[in-house]
């Protein structure tokens, strides 16, 4: 990746996570701190990494997404929006009636989602399901899908594990949002899933531990999903929850709650600023 | 009847695949470790590139479904009944029915004649669960000939359809030309004095109940509604007006299945007073699928008895 690439990816991350301040404070709730932790991932999978076309956001042979931790919808929606799926403008109507920007994806109505996710645990599946289809269709196309590190206590996370395993989904990539929070509070203290990197290796998976904040790092861990052959690709990422806005991060408070016209003001001002100094890097 | 060649329908719904895998290389089967007795062991047999094993996981093997649907194949996920529309509920209702994804459900071994295995695996809810899902088609058919024209019917309808078969062989009284139709019922038998509406193997018991009532000089109709969604509203309306009486017979549970969906109908468009025969609201309990039948009242004999005593 060259210094200009990243500066670009820089540069849209921070209008991803503007987009989902907007998409809150107009909606009045959601869950702005999981959509800022994987930000920047949204941003160099949709602007990097995936093989799609806004214009033909159905074509058959594209990279399938499927957000397993659908809650964080806003983030998903903003950098679709950024891509040019929808008009970014279009993000105020999240959560409202008659919008196509449903609480939780909805793949009937949103152009750019693959699967209609919301219940924690059922996406992953999805995404495996979708990556053994491609390969019985022959066609070379990756399928990623995001989780929480909280959505790991689900159970059927790790049934969608073995069958990964069992039929060999290379083309599977499986990211985790590690931030450690989920909304009862800090994950080892409500349910402990630690060690995360261990599990997914257990289950037999090729595992990549990262900072997700790191645009270096997030490249050379999907270069790497993709040269694994004959396994999935778990890719843990450390984040920090509400990043980008001073007051959000690591705060479990923030998980499902929406900044008030005061607070989006900050944001917006913090974020504002974050992209002044990216442009003038 | 007794002379009558018996096939379970889940032997219906193993052979129907089989011949639909024949004609269309999209069709994939899912099981969750029971293919023996699903009889998806049939088609794995001749498609064992196409018959992947979930393992004992049914929520994953729904959500697998929904994403391999996504991609324009057309998958038949089976199980038990109780783990189809029970354990993996709400997989169900998210991943397949809220996408409204082509996902077929092969759901064996419902109802009360399970037998042997016990109350943990006689699912009478499952219409009741299945129905409450928007947009999802549920079937039940009466025979093998039946059986396997649903499968078939499913197979070529876009949307997500639930077929429930059973574990028991039951007679077979449909002809090999007969016309399956999702959403239509069938009169078997006609008459004016009180309609006998019944799906499943309790189809036959019907006949049986009907044929009995008429050498009492009691004609009942008769009608096959092997889809329970979308109900054949028409034909329910119409014998309610020309029979002014129903009955309904159902393996399930009273509560949510075919008598409450025709109940419900009646009582917005044309009241008329409905008798349920089904399970009333208890488990099931071990024993052979015949006796049980019996016991819970699932016989010809308990719907002449309720007609009888009606009239």
């Amino acid at each position: 990746m060259t210094a200009s690439e990243k500066k670009e990816l820089k540069k849209i991350a921070c209008k991803v996570r503007m987009g989902i301040i907007e998409g809150t404070h107009a909606a009045k709730s959601g869950h702005p701190g999981g959509s800022l932790s994987a930000a920047d991932m949204y941003t160099y999978l949709y602007f990097k990494e995936m093989n799609i076309d806004p214009e033909n956001p159905k074509c058959p042979d594209r990279d399938r997404f499927v957000l397993s931790k659908g809650h964080t919808a806003p983030g998903l929606y903003s950098v679709l929006a950024q891509r040019g799926f929808f008009p970014v403008e279009e993000l105020k109507t999240l959560r409202h009636i008659g919008s196509r920007l449903q609480g939780h994806p909805n793949m009937n109505e949103t152009p750019g989602v693959d699967m209609s996710t919301g219940s924690l645990g059922q996406g992953v599946s999805a995404a495996a399901g979708m990556a053994l289809a491609a390969k019985k269709q022959g066609k070379d196309l990756r399928v990623y899908t995001l989780l929480g590190d909280g959505e790991i206590e689900e159970g059927q996370v790790w049934e969608a594990m073995m069958f990964a395993h069992h039929y060999e989904l290379d083309n599977l990539c499986v990211i985790v949002d590690n931030n450690d929070l989920q909304i009862d509070g800090r994950i080892a203290d409500v349910i402990d899933p630690y060690p995360i990197p261990e599990k997914f290796k257990a289950f037999g998976l090729h595992v990549e531990e990262i900072d997700g904040h790191d645009f270096d790092q997030i490249e050379a861990a999907l270069n790497s999903a993709k040269g694994t052959k004959g396994v999935p690709t778990a890719i843990i990422m450390k984040t920090l929850k509400g990043k980008g806005v001073s007051f959000m991060e690591d705060q479990a408070g923030w998980h499902g709650k929406a900044p008030n016209d005061e607070q989006y003001e900050q944001a917006m001002a913090e974020l504002g600023k974050q992209l002044e100094e990216v442009e003038a890097m | 009847m007794a002379d009558i060649k018996k096939i379970a329908t889940r032997e219906s719904y193993g052979n129907a695949l089989v011949e639909l895998g024949r004609e269309h290389a999209d069709l994939v089967v899912l099981d969750a470790d029971l293919a023996g007795a699903t009889k998806t062991s049939t088609f794995k047999k001749e498609f064992p590139d196409r018959h992947f094993d979930c393992g004992i996981a049914e929520g994953n093997m729904m959500a697998v479904a929904a994403g391999i649907a996504s991609m324009g194949m057309v998958p038949f996920a089976s199980t038990f009944a109780m783990f189809a529309a029970g354990r993996a509920f709400e997989q169900v209702r998210n991943s397949i029915g809220y996408p409204h994804l082509n996902v077929k459900i092969g759901a064996t071994h419902g109802g009360i004649s399970v037998g042997e295995d016990g109350a943990s695996h006689q699912c009478c809810e499952d219409f009741a669960l299945m129905r409450s899902i928007p947009g999802m088609t549920v079937i039940c058919p009466a025979d093998d000939v039946e059986a396997r024209a649903a499968v078939k019917a499913a197979y070529e309808f876009e949307g997500p359809v639930y077929l429930r078969f059973g574990r028991s062989g039951v007679p077979v009284f449909h002809d090999e030309d007969y016309k399956f139709e999702i959403g239509k019922g069938e009169v078997l038998q006609d008459g004016n004095d009180i309609a006998i509406i019944a799906t499943g193997l309790m189809v036959c018991e019907a006949m049986k109940a009907g044929e009995e009532l008429r050498a009492e000089g009691i004609n009942a109709r008769v009608i096959n509604m092997a889809t329970i969604k979308p109900l054949d509203e028409e034909l329910v309306l119409k014998a309610a007006e020309e029979c002014g009486k129903i009955v309904t017979c159902e393996e399930h549970s009273i509560i949510g299945g075919l008598g409450e969906a025709v109940s419900a109908l009646l009582s917005e468009k044309l009241p008329t007073p409905v008798r349920r025969i089904g399970v009333n609201d208890e488990f099931g309990h071990s024993g052979p699928a015949a006796d049980l039948l019996k016991d819970f009242g699932l016989s010809a004999e308990n719907i002449v008895a309720t007609v009888k005593a009606w009239l």
